[in-house]
């Protein structure tokens, strides 16, 4: 394979994991807040098999294996309990997942947690 | 004469140390008891604590008087050292208590009379609650004062300078509960402040340029060291000079003590008649090798008291209140005792300061007497024919009046004024100029102290008869003296008639025996003996003078304040309102001070610790938006710390 | 070769910012999709051949189906995305980037032959030096089965 510069393979890997990130502040949907960390985690692979083929060693590869069965297991709980979230409240809505209080001002922190 | 280690001491002198001691030691310990346990003893077990433990220091004072002069020590005094107070870099003031002819004088006048007015407030308080207090605050006086008149070194005298005037707060504002007493009290607390201000400042001058602050040396020192008329002694004179101002209540600094009287009379007349208000007096008497040394301070003292005498006087001519009257009367007379200083009569001034405190103190106690009789009225214009009431109150008091305007069958008044005079007259100049003064105030004397006996005593009772909740102090009926406190009163009476004989004028007897007695302590100044006839003349004068003011007064009382014309009534007011003092000084200083204290309110200081504390709300506002339960929040917190912590490792 | 790395890198990215920015939940999740095969295209380029395949079969193929499950159960929803809210986290991504390119640039690696690791070398790795990882990895996969599992149960 031609070379690649090594840089900007990681450089590209933080692109997607900043990216990624973003989307996790800021969507309010719980689903795409999953989604987005599922951007996360693939940028930190891909920055895994980076390093890994600028090494030549498939610890790189091992890592990105080990992982991709994180993510899948993340995902399957993670999924799982917002099947039960959105059975109880009929909502995905993040900012409605404050206990007991519908309006989202901040003087109401000191009623959260029952 | 250094003090004497006391391995060497034996038998005689060791007696004196331990009266020594004792004399001031009783009092401190009687405030002591009183302070811990008074409130739980019973008014008898206070009363004896309080009284007895004057008395006993009466006793010890008599009993080191009594060895002082069957064998005076060589030099004329003996000092006591009980310890080491500082040591540092060769400034080492002891605690140490001198025993020489002025303090022999001053400690027995302090416990005597002292002594009589405790015995006399053990029933004029007996009603009061806080009656262990008052006795506390009394013990605690005397202790101070004793410590005061008996102190080796000025910083020791300054100890007990501070400590009576704190118990002249304390007693001025003894009936705490009126805000007006309070306010007596702090006004006579910072006025006299003013006054130990300049005292520590000159105390400072003098420990930096002579290094020590014992009385003998500074003499010594000073005498060898400064030139007369020097800079430096004009200053530390004029500075000790304001602070015996402010203790005394001379001009300027005389505008707390008519507001004083707001204590219980035996405090009027224990501390601003006897005792503290003579401090001054005693101040300059002490370190009259100062003064000689600034002839330009000592006449400025001469014209303090001159125009003291005036002043006050006159102003005590228009006063309704009985207690305003003799607190007027006191400053006049503290003024003739300032006039004495000035003209470098130190033991005249002395043996006034002495005749003084046997004839106002009657005069407070009789007025306490009075006023218990009348159920606590003060105003003058609302009593009258006590005479009838209460008899022998009445003599007391017309033995005292008499005593204070020098008229002759009582002697003490008579002999200490008239020396006075003669002495100033001798002294010529500038002397003959406050004999002149000194006899007009005689005049004024006599008028103001009789019109205040003719109005309260004479005629017919107006005021009804008080057998109210308030009299039962003063004997059954309530209007009489009781024993307890007839006896002090009787006792003074007798000092009042008995007292010239201490030093008779020479024409009638002439036996200056506390006179001489008090110059082997205190130098006989350079005044020309008096010839026979000049001494005469004067007598008459004066005695022509506050014999006239009898008439007078009878005038005054029967035309009664309503006829005064009306100019005369404009100046009679000013008069009555201390010339102005007060007015003058609450709109030159007291309201300048609370301008700036107002603007200081809010200064910079302040704002850097409020800012501090608005600084933490501040913080404290903005974290508590953090936590608001806001999941996506919360994850942006998640991030932007790990963007810090990658920040943290990725730079350093 | 450079210009397949550039380009998918560059559909990656594009994939991603839009991914982030839908409205609509399929359109997002079919986003995310491509920015995966592009990703998979890049670690094919860099000689990871095992990996890639390994990316599209399980991330897009299996992680990406469940998304698609759920969001069949759930139903359509859409939530709006509010303009003023992107201006902090983009600050946060910036200064992210900033950071990680920095660090990059210090670390002065030129580019080196892209050497490739074949799947055999993978293999006896994963289960030479790493056997221990890959055990723990089939334990997580167990709990997630097992966690998976008992929150979906219907309750009675």
């Amino acid at each position: 394979m031609a070379s690649v510069p090594f840089e900007y393979g990681l450089l590209l890997a933080g692109v997607l994991f900043a990216l990624g990130m973003i989307g996790v502040i800021v969507r309010r949907n719980l689903l795409f807040i999953l989604l987005c960390v599922e951007v996360m985690l693939n940028a930190a692979g891909l920055a895994f098999v980076v390093a890994g083929s600028r090494w030549g060693q498939p610890d790189g590869q091992v890592m990105f294996i080990f992982l991709l069965s994180m993510a899948a297991a993340e995902v399957a709980v993670g999924l799982a309990l917002l099947l039960l979230h959105f059975g109880r409240k009929r909502t995905l809505d993040a900012d409605q997942m404050k206990e007991g209080n519908a309006a989202s001002a901040p003087g109401s922190a000191g009623r959260e947690g029952a | 004469m250094p003090p004497q280690p006391r391995a060497a001491l034996a038998g005689r002198e060791l007696e004196m140390l331990t009266w020594t001691w004792c004399i001031p030691a009783l009092p401190l310990a009687g405030f002591l008891v009183l302070a811990v346990f008074g409130g739980r003893f019973p008014r008898g077990a206070t009363a004896a604590v309080g009284a007895g433990s004057v008395g006993l220091s009466f006793a010890a004072a008599a009993a080191a008087s009594v060895l002082f002069i069957l064998a005076p020590p060589a030099g004329g005094f003996s000092s006591y050292v009980l310890w080491q107070w500082i040591n540092a870099g060769g400034f080492s003031p002891s605690l140490s208590f001198t025993i020489d002819a002025l303090s022999v004088v001053m400690i027995l006048v302090v416990t005597g009379v002292g002594f009589l007015i405790h015995l006399y407030s053990t029933r004029f308080m007996a009603d009061e609650e806080g009656y262990s207090r008052f006795f506390a605050y009394m013990n605690l006086f005397v202790g101070s004062m004793l410590i005061l008149v008996m102190a080796s070194n000025l910083l020791l005298l300054y100890l007990g300078w501070e400590g009576v005037g704190l118990c002249s707060f304390l007693l001025i504002g003894f009936w705490y509960k009126d805000p007006e007493n309070g306010r007596s009290a702090r006004k006579a607390f910072i006025v006299t402040r003013i006054g130990d201000v300049s005292l520590a400042i000159g105390l400072f001058i003098l420990a930096t340029t002579l290094g020590t602050l014992d009385v003998k040396e500074i003499a010594q020192k000073a005498t060898a060291s400064w030139q007369v008329g020097s800079s430096l002694a004009v200053a530390v004179a004029a500075l000790l000079l304001g602070g015996a101002v402010g203790k005394s209540a001379q001009l300027p600094l005389q505008t707390w003590l008519p507001d004083a009287m707001a204590g219980p009379s035996p405090v009027s007349a224990l501390i601003h008649a006897a005792t503290m208000v003579t401090a001054g007096v005693y101040l300059i008497a002490r370190t009259n090798a100062l003064f000689s040394l600034a002839p330009a301070v000592q006449m400025a003292v001469g014209i303090i008291g001159a125009a003291g005498v005036l002043v006050a006087g006159l102003s005590a001519l228009t006063q309704r209140n009985i207690k305003r009257v003799l607190a007027y009367s006191t400053m006049s007379q503290l003024g003739y005792m300032f006039l004495a200083l000035g003209i470098g009569a130190w033991s005249g001034a002395i043996f006034h300061l002495v005749t003084h405190a046997f004839f106002k103190s009657l005069l407070f106690l009789g007025a306490g007497v009075v006023i218990l009789a009348v159920n606590h009225e003060h105003d003058i214009y609302a009593m009258g024919g006590i005479a009838r009431k209460s008899p022998f109150t009445f003599w007391m008091f017309l033995i005292a009046a008499f005593t204070l305007a020098s008229i002759p069958p009582t002697t003490a008044g008579f002999s200490s004024k008239d020396l006075i005079l003669t002495l100033a007259w001798q002294s010529g100049g500038a002397g003959r100029v406050f004999c002149a003064l000194g006899l007009a105030g005689v005049f004024i004397t006599s008028v103001y102290i009789f019109r205040l006996v003719f109005i309260v005593f004479a005629g017919s009772p107006r005021a009804p008869a008080s057998a109210s909740a308030h009299g039962h102090a003063a004997g059954r009926d309530g209007t009489q003296a009781g024993a307890v406190m007839g006896i002090p009163l009787a006792i003074l009476a007798v000092l009042c008639l008995a007292g010239g004989f201490l030093a008779l004028p020479r024409d009638l007897g002439g036996s200056p025996y506390i006179l001489r007695f008090l110059q082997t302590a205190l130098p006989a100044g350079a005044i020309p003996e008096a010839p026979a006839r000049t001494e005469w003349i004067l007598q008459l004068i004066s005695e022509a003078a506050s014999l006239l003011g009898i008439p007078v007064a009878w005038l005054v009382y029967r035309r009664g304040r309503s006829s005064v014309p009306a100019p005369a009534a404009g100046v009679a007011h000013y008069l009555q309102n201390g010339w102005g003092f007060d007015w003058l000084y609450d709109r030159l200083f007291v309201r300048s001070f609370v301008w700036l204290a107002r603007i200081n309110t809010r200064d910079v200081v302040d704002r850097i610790f409020d800012g501090v504390g608005g600084l933490f709300m501040l913080l404290s506002r903005a974290f508590r938006w953090t936590q608001n339960g806001r999941v996506r929040w919360y994850a942006a917190g998640l991030a932007a710390g790990a963007v810090l912590i990658v920040a943290a490792v990725v730079l350093l | 070769m450079n210009a397949a790395f550039a380009l998918s890198g560059i559909v990656a990215v594009a994939a991603t910012v839009m991914m982030i920015t839908r409205r609509s939940a399929v359109h997002a999740l079919l986003y995310f999709v491509v920015s995966l095969l592009a990703s998979a295209v890049i670690m094919f380029v860099l000689g990871a051949a095992f990996v890639a395949a390994l990316e599209v079969i399980v991330y897009a193929g299996a992680i990406m189906v469940l998304f698609v499950f759920v969001i069949m159960l759930i139903g359509p929803e859409s939530t709006p995305i509010p303009g003023r809210a992107w201006i902090g986290p983009s600050i946060l991504g910036l200064v992210l980037l900033a950071e990680l390119g920095w660090a990059i640039a210090q670390g002065a690696l030129q580019g080196q032959p892209a050497t490739e690791v074949g799947p055999k070398q993978v293999g006896m790795s994963l289960f030479g030096p790493y056997i221990l990882g890959a055990e723990i990895a089939a334990f997580l996969l167990l709990a997630g089965l097992v966690g998976a599992f008992h929150l979906g149960r219907r309750r009675k």
